[in-house]
């Protein structure tokens, strides 16, 4: 294999727990975005677009999505000769058959794979953000600074800066000093889960800590790295960039696409976001349907109204049936004289006639107060939903349902439906 | 697949008026993200045929653009692939493609070299889905040098610009008439053929010698009561779109959900090249009904029972009614479009009004473009 520059290696192995049941069959980077796009189409495409066409995507998590979604990588002209998309599950070998128990434990696992393209450097990305960047540039500023390290930050504001690994760079942004989640932030630049790394040294300190139980980059291989004294700079980023790791900031982040001019432009011609698609044909909005405030993929037929929503690709839209502030998934269907309301319904739904989403009043999750903690009625993938039902605010179901779990044809507000077994 | 395919797509038409001014009419749009010649390509990766050849050399630079990569209908293979054959200039030709078997003559090393033993050949203007599979059992069981695909249309219907065939109860044809003044049936011909490849080389090479240079009237007519010609009727949706009339007519039945579940929703699907453009987005003030709207597009105005192919921007305030909008035009507020057909690339002002009338406008406006 030839020699490459950089390459990238994407974490995508992760959960995301806190976006609930919309993650309970899915790894979170294959979770859909904005009506026909998913998590990971972001990074991939900024690669693409920055000129970096290897990349070894590292699942581990529920990756059949994640699997067939890239595929051998043709949506973002990743199918390469030399290079292109790669996916690297945990293996099994005679000695250290291990998941991958970090973040750098799972790059140190796919050692190998770096070496084979020889590289002076290594892009290290994350599956989970929604954000247009061009690592081109990033890698120029590595160059320029003769750095050893660098760390995408973006600046946050203050009062925010404690959820967040917190950069603390001189005037030339050099770091001297990094702070895990400080009560009291020094600075505001908050990490953004971006490295590149000049391979030696990434090498190097994945070598002298492979034994280091859940080796994690932020944990272990920076602060090895500063404590050796290498040079690591802060490469600050003023771009759009937004973490949908909740269902509330992926619900606002969704939604900001509808926006008359959104922040984050999905329009422009220069640095398009490309993704796999199933369905390719126009949508249809019927005689009577009403659509307003909102973003609608492929191959979608309305015959109802749709108000300030997200709509994927597919999903049909029964008569009469009024969606409001809300994201509803791929080739799900709702049928007639359906009400819904601040609601996420995730892939391939089945919902009937006569249902209602997201009525009543907040009330706090029986299920998990710290994923399920906003308005939202969240309804898993593949689930089913009978007609004649009613469904609360900050609900979440899964699975297929039938008319006996509702007691009185109503799941409250902060109940939920969790159903077991295989799907239908 | 024991066959190869053949997609005609030289034709220029005088019938298709400015449409046809710079792309070929098989690289027409249809259907709010296709283009005609997409159907039988589908048709051709789907019924797994796997060596195509697109003849085209009328205004061929819009089909090579389409075609640019053949990933989209999955010829990308080692075995066959997808070749755009334009004419060429040889030691012992120079000619344009004179006519349809001129067009294959010209490219009879490509017949000669390939090795299934037959060819199925179809016109790249029609709007149709086929399991060639089908028609070659049919044609193999009926012992058939060559089998027409054909259809029956609504007996009222102008058909003066195909070719009418008459059958017997074995569906042999006994007559083969092209665009005649008065019809004697009302079955026509789909331009879809089928023919063993050493028999299409052999006609190709006599009709050579001869100077003639149409597949329809120097092949099959001429051969007719020679050859055993067969007909194989399709009951299902076929549409050929080389008139202005039949060109908008044909889109405006994907508004009709039939038509759409049979094309969009059934398999197999049919494919297109790949855009990469954002979801539709309708912004405040748009009010949309009984209209189908491709990827990219952003509305802000009134659209009612039209198609807005990709990347149309409608303006504030406007209105658009019965009409065909075709790849990135954009719309300035206050316009009012009815029974048009508006050009791709099209940029039309603020405030300004065109109607068809009882009759189809279309609609060319260069203007220059700030805005995006």
């Amino acid at each position: 294999m030839g020699k490459k520059e950089m390459i990238a290696m994407l974490l995508a192995g992760g959960q995301g727990s806190r976006l609930g049941v919309l993650t309970e069959d899915v790894a979170k980077p294959a979770v859909s975005f904005g009506g026909k796009y998913r998590i990971i189409d972001f990074p991939l495409s900024n690669c693409i677009n920055s000129g970096v066409d290897t990349v070894g995507v590292l699942t581990q998590y529920q990756p059949l999505r994640l699997n067939s979604h890239i595929g051998i990588g043709m949506p973002w002209d990743l199918d390469r000769n030399n290079g292109g998309v790669m996916v690297l599950p945990p293996y099994e070998s005679i000695e250290n058959t291990d998941w991958y128990t970090g973040t750098a434990n799972a790059i140190y696992q796919n050692i190998r794979y770096i070496e084979n393209y020889d590289p002076d450097y290594v892009l290290i990305l994350s599956g989970d953000h929604i954000y247009k960047m061009d690592y081109e540039s990033m890698l120029d500023f590595h160059k320029d600074n003769k750095s050893d390290v660098t760390i995408a930050v973006m600046p946050v504001p203050m009062e925010e800066a404690s959820r967040f690994g917190i950069m603390i760079a001189d005037s030339e942004h050099r770091i001297n000093e990094f702070e895990e989640k400080p009560e009291k932030p020094r600075s505001n630049l908050a990490s953004m889960g971006i490295y590149i790394f000049s391979w030696p040294v990434l090498k190097d300190a994945l070598l002298s800590l492979k034994n280091q139980s859940g080796l994690d980059f932020g944990k272990h291989i920076i602060p090895y790295c500063h404590d050796k004294g290498m040079r690591l700079f802060a490469y600050e980023f003023t771009g759009y960039w937004k973490d949908v790791g909740t269902l509330s900031s992926y619900w606002e982040a969704n939604m900001e696409l509808v926006d008359l001019i959104p922040e984050f432009n999905l329009y422009e011609e220069y640095w398009k976001v490309y993704t796999q698609s199933d369905n390719i044909e126009p949508q249809y909005l019927s005689a009577d349907a009403v659509v307003e405030r909102s973003i609608i993929g492929e191959g979608t037929e309305v015959y109802g109204e749709v108000h300030h929503s997200v709509i994927g690709t597919g999903v049909t839209i029964g008569k009469g049936t009024v969606v409001r502030d809300s994201i509803i998934m791929k080739d799900t269907c709702l049928g007639d004289n359906v009400d819904v309301s601040h609601a996420i319904i995730a892939e391939c739904c089945k919902i009937g006639d006569n249902v209602k989403i997201g009525v009543g009043e907040f009330a706090p999750s029986k299920l998990n107060e710290k994923i399920y903690n906003a308005d939202l009625a969240v309804i898993g993938e593949r689930s089913v939903i009978p007609s004649n039902v009613s469904i609360g605010k900050n609900t979440a179901i899964s699975g297929v349902t039938e008319p006996s779990d509702y007691e009185d044809g109503l799941l409250p507000s902060g109940d939920y439906i969790m159903k077991e077994g295989e799907d239908a | 697949m024991k066959a190869l395919g053949i997609i005609l797509a030289g034709g220029n038409n005088s019938k298709m008026q400015e449409l046809s001014a710079s792309r070929a009419i098989a690289a027409m749009p249809v259907g709010g993200n296709f283009r005609c010649i997409d159907f039988a390509l589908s048709n051709m990766s789907n019924s797994h045929v796997k060596k195509v050849a697109v003849l085209t050399q009328y205004n061929s630079r819009s089909l090579n653009e389409h075609l640019n990569s053949s990933k989209w209908w999955d010829f990308g293979r080692k075995q066959g692939g997808l070749f755009l054959l334009t004419p060429t200039v040889t030691e012992d030709n120079s000619w344009w493609y004179r006519g349809t078997a001129d067009a294959m003559f010209q490219n009879l090393i490509w017949l000669k070299r390939s090795h299934e033993p037959y060819v199925i050949i179809t016109g790249g203007d029609c709007i149709y889905k086929l399991d060639y599979n089908r028609l070659l059992d049919f044609h193999i069981a009926k012992k058939a040098d060559i089998t027409v695909v054909c259809k029956d249309v609504d007996p009222h219907a102008d058909i003066s610009r195909f070719g009418v065939v008459r059958m017997n109860e074995d569906a042999r044809i006994t007559d083969f008439e092209e665009k005649p003044m008065v019809a004697q049936s009302n079955t026509i011909s789909a331009g879809v053929y089928v023919i063993r490849r050493r028999q299409l080389i052999e006609m190709l090479e006599r009709c050579a010698e001869e100077g003639r240079n149409d597949f329809v009237t120097d092949i099959l007519i001429r051969y007719k009561n020679m050859k055993r010609i067969y007909g194989y009727k399709i009951e299902e949706y076929w549409a050929n779109i080389s008139t202005v009339e039949s060109y908008y007519k044909a889109n405006m039945d994907f508004l009709d959900r039939d038509v759409r579940t049979y094309f969009f929703k059934k398999e197999p699907k049919i494919y297109s090249r790949i855009d990469d453009l954002a979801p539709a987005k309708y912004n405040d003030g748009s009010d949309v009904h009984n209209s189908l709207v491709a990827s990219g597009c952003i509305v802000n105005g009134k659209v009612e029972n039209s198609l807005l192919f990709k990347k149309v921007f409608v303006g504030k305030n406007c209105v658009i009614k019965n009409s065909i909008i075709l790849n990135d035009v954009y719309i300035g507020d206050n316009t009012h479009i009815e029974n048009c057909i508006v050009e791709s690339r099209g940029t039309l002002k603020a405030n300004t009004y065109y109607s068809g009338g009882d009759g189809i406008k279309i609609v060319v406006e260069k203007n220059e473009r700030y805005v995006l």
